[in-house]
């Protein structure tokens, strides 16, 4: 019976096709490892962020006056509200923790490089829209915090000269940061900008089966059509969207070698997730910041205003470079050089398994400047962590400026045709 | 390549295993998903049963008081008046109150606990509309009957118990909520007798 | 990875100096110790709220029969005894104190104190109770080392009684109250630990059911694991 249904539905839509295109006989390499989970386990935050999301909105009072109030509501009166409230704050860390370890995996292994461009390049636009997202939601709370990281951030446009002022006037809708700037933000941060992700999503995961997954030693699993003798190739049988156009070796197919491995994955996650969410909810005061208890006051800053964890390497380099146009360019350039990896890198061997001993030292060096911006941009701007922080800041724009240079004409290991175990 | 071959009983018991935890596990989930449309603690504060103080209304008086967002009309009907309910029985279109618009302990000749108060809500079962009372001049609308309702919207007729008339375009008795006296004079709108026995 | 390990190891060691180096060092708190499954302590902390507190603090987000039925006490129990201004019990703790006038009185208008627990912390709020002292330059003559000129009376002297502070910011044992030192800690204490409650009422349930989902998902991990591993063979 279910045979039947599913012949009526192929005939009007490519259900079993595309279940077999990208699930069941899509090849992927077999030699994942542990940094490749943190693309579907992006997928699972992302999800959760949209359904705890949803349910919060049927709660939450979008206005100056009922905001803060409707948050306590949604923690005491709503039955299980503080269990949807934490499921969200706690998901928002763990979605930044999972795409920076999911384009660490990328920065280690080349998956940036040709014909992976494109695929990078969504992945930067998933990545700067997050942070938008990120942004306007932790306007919505409406805590002092709240109010005061988005006066910072919003007064950063009032640098760039001539229509500084106007900018933030308009971005603003109001001459202080009110009700009305949190009624856009609610608009943008609930309905565009989720909107906006799940197509870029969409658009990232289209660009990859297109090309293909890369794995840890950069090697191509896809062979130019018989180049491969039939007693060596793969024993899995796959799409002809691929076969007809390659030989297949070292791969298998995603579903159910992958979805098996994914699901081990996503109740590992979860341990730790819900250990968190359940524990220790406020992350030390990183995930959910102290200032935060109390309703946003123009009238009172908190001691120390910064933003939240996940945009401490960018705020960092905002602050330790002393003009405030400047200092703007700076942060927006560390995001912009991120998109301009593969451009950067012009090398042809993609994984640091097989590269130059200097790209391993320079990919570790980005890694401990990236994580000390990040820890600085939780510290107070005193002298010695503004030395720091300028040090780690020429480190990070180092790695690509470096990278530029040695990779056109690095000493790399032979890279082997197939995959080793 | 693997060169075991392929133990399906193990491949087909761990599959269902995962998928039956795992299921447990998603229903697990929804539970705060569904559980969080219940009605909230404030929603169970504003529809919270509401005291009245029924000792100093006169007898053939009239108070509102509201609970849930309607009013509720309480009447101390004089001995006269309860006497005289059976003798409009016959215009009535639900004189033994069948349908089920009063609680079990309502559904006698006065429509009420105490036959002295009348507890229904000023609400006609036409379309929604606020009845008026009229105590003494009621026989403008139904001859012969001094007491009862009127509702101005479209004329609507209820008696002294909240029973609708024949030939008027609503078709049930005025509503009476689950209430109960927690002592001689004190009213409690919203809560039956038997539950509020456990109250002050 | 190997290397990898070796400089995320490197970092956090930079980042556990750093924060010594870069710390501001808040005032030393002495620890409240709370234990919200007290539920006696909790309720003297919510007595000592109502009758000290509540004149110019609202619990604005917090309700009566929430906190009855958290803390055990009767619905008619706590009505009669917990209750002084007629609301219902499924009403908020709030109280009449106007907020112009009372900003005028105080400097600022008494804060609601729902959430002090989780902006300040517990210890904070345990600490800051206790450091009251005499101080004739201020409007109610007094002083607190962990809120410098601070607003607010010491309302509970006549439990506590006055302290002095000398030269080196050592507050003197308090004199005069009809409470001992120690007798005064338990009462802080336990309104400490009723302020904590109060900041998140669903904080037990919220352990409670940690730790039944992170067993369940152990579980899980485990008949995953075997699912995996048994597929696997085929790639292996």
């Amino acid at each position: 019976m279910l045979a039947n249904f599913m012949a009526w539905m192929d005939k009007r839509l490519p259900l079993t096709d595309a279940w077999n295109k990208h699930l069941a006989q899509y090849p992927a390499p077999k030699n994942f490892n542990f940094w490749y989970f943190f693309g579907s386990l992006a997928m699972l935050v992302l999800v959760n962020q949209i359904l705890t999301g949803v349910w919060l909105t049927m709660s939450y009072e979008p206005s100056g006056d009922g905001a803060f109030a409707s948050v306590e509501y949604i923690m005491r009166d709503v039955d299980y509200g503080w269990l949807l409230r934490y499921m969200h704050s706690t998901g928002a860390s763990a979605f930044f923790i999972v795409v920076y370890l999911h384009m660490m995996r990328g920065l280690m292994y080349g998956s940036y490089q040709k014909p992976r461009e494109l695929l990078w390049i969504f992945g930067m636009l998933i990545f700067l829209v997050l942070m938008a997202e990120a942004f306007m939601g932790y306007l919505l709370p409406w805590g002092n915090m709240s109010y005061w990281g988005a006066q910072v951030i919003i007064s950063l446009f009032g640098a760039i000269p001539v229509i500084g002022d106007d900018l933030t006037l308009w971005i603003r809708g109001d001459y202080v940061i009110s009700g009305a700037t949190l009624n856009r933000f609610f608009a943008l941060h609930v309905i565009a900008m989720p909107l906006v992700l799940v197509i870029l999503v969409f658009l990232h995961i289209l660009a990859l089966h297109e090309v293909g997954s890369n794995n840890p030693e950069g090697t191509d699993v896809k062979k130019p059509k018989g180049s491969i003798k039939p007693e060596d190739q793969s024993k899995f049988k796959f799409h002809k969207q691929y076969t007809d156009k390659y030989d297949i070796v070292d791969a298998i197919p995603f579903h159910p070698y992958y979805s098996v491995k994914d699901i081990m994955g996503v109740a590992g996650f979860l341990i730790l997730f819900c250990w968190v969410m359940f524990f220790a909810p406020e992350g030390g005061g990183y995930f959910m910041e102290a200032p935060n208890f109390e309703p946003a006051n123009g009238l009172k800053t908190p001691e120390h205003i910064a933003p939240v964890w996940y945009f401490g390497p960018f705020y960092t380099i905002l602050r330790v470079i002393p003009d405030k146009l400047l200092g703007a360019i700076g942060m927006f350039s560390a995001i912009i050089v991120l998109f301009l990896v593969p451009w950067f890198d012009r090398g042809v061997v993609k994984s640091v398994k097989f590269r130059s001993k200097l790209h391993l030292l320079n990919l570790i060096q980005f890694s401990v400047c990236f994580i000390v911006l990040g820890v600085l941009g939780t510290l107070p701007a005193t002298p010695t962590a503004n030395l720091i922080g300028t040090i780690a800041t020429f480190g990070y724009f180092g790695f690509f400026v470096a990278l530029w240079f040695y990779s056109k004409n690095e000493k790399c290991k032979p890279v082997p045709e197939r995959v080793s175990h | 390549m693997s060169n075991v071959p392929v133990n399906n009983g193990r491949r087909r018991f761990l599959t269902a295993a995962t998928a039956v935890v795992g299921g447990a596990g998603v229903v697990g989930v929804a539970v705060p998903f569904i559980g969080s449309w219940n009605p909230s603690a404030r929603a169970k504060a504003a529809g919270a049963p509401v005291e009245v103080n029924v000792g100093k209304i006169e007898p053939g008086q009239l108070i509102r008081a509201e609970w849930r967002g309607k009013p509720v009309y309480v009447v101390r009907r004089t001995e006269e008046t309860v006497n005289n309910l059976s003798k409009v029985d016959d215009q009535l279109r639900d004189p033994n109150s069948e349908k089920a618009q009063q609680p079990s302990y309502a559904t006698n000749a006065y429509r009420s606990i105490k036959p002295e108060f009348l507890v229904a809500l000023g609400v006609c079962t036409h379309l929604g509309c606020a009845p008026t009372h009229h105590n003494g001049d009621f026989d403008q609308f139904v001859e012969g009957v001094s007491q009862g309702f009127f509702c101005p919207c479209h004329g609507s007729k209820f008696d002294m118990a909240g029973r609708v008339f024949q030939g008027v375009p609503a078709p049930l008795n005025l509503m009476v909520p689950e209430h109960s006296f927690t002592s001689e004079n004190t009213l409690l709108i919203g809560v039956g007798p038997d539950e509020s026995k456990g109250e002050a | 990875m190997k290397n990898l390990i070796k400089a995320l190891a490197f970092s956090l060691v930079t980042v556990v100096s750093m924060s010594a180096l870069a710390s501001s060092g808040g005032a030393n708190l002495d620890h409240a110790n709370n234990d919200l499954t007290d539920k006696e302590s909790l309720k003297n902390g919510f007595k000592t709220y109502i009758n000290y507190c509540l004149g110019c603090h609202q619990l604005q987000y917090q309700r009566y029969n929430r906190t009855f039925k958290d803390l055990g006490i009767e619905e008619a129990d706590g009505v009669a005894n917990y209750m002084y201004t007629g609301e219902k019990s499924g009403d908020h703790i709030t109280n009449t104190m106007p907020k112009k006038e009372a900003a005028s009185w105080f400097g600022t208008a008494p804060p609601d104190l729902t959430l002090e627990a989780r902006l300040r912390s517990p210890d904070w709020i345990y600490t800051y109770l206790r450091s009251f002292y005499m101080d004739d330059k201020r409007p109610f003559g007094v002083n607190n080392k962990v809120f410098k000129d601070v607003g607010m009376p010491h309302v509970l002297q006549d439990l506590q009684g006055v302290s002095s502070i000398d030269e080196h910011g050592n507050i003197s044992p308090a004199m005069g109250g009809s409470l001992t030192a120690e007798e005064y800690d338990i009462v802080v204490r336990d309104l400490t630990n009723f302020l904590e409650y109060v900041g998140e009422p669903s904080k037990l349930d919220r352990e409670a059911m940690g730790v039944k989902v992170l067993i369940f998902l152990f579980v899980f991990f485990i008949i995953s694991y075997f699912l995996k591993k048994e597929y696997w063979k085929d790639v292996h």
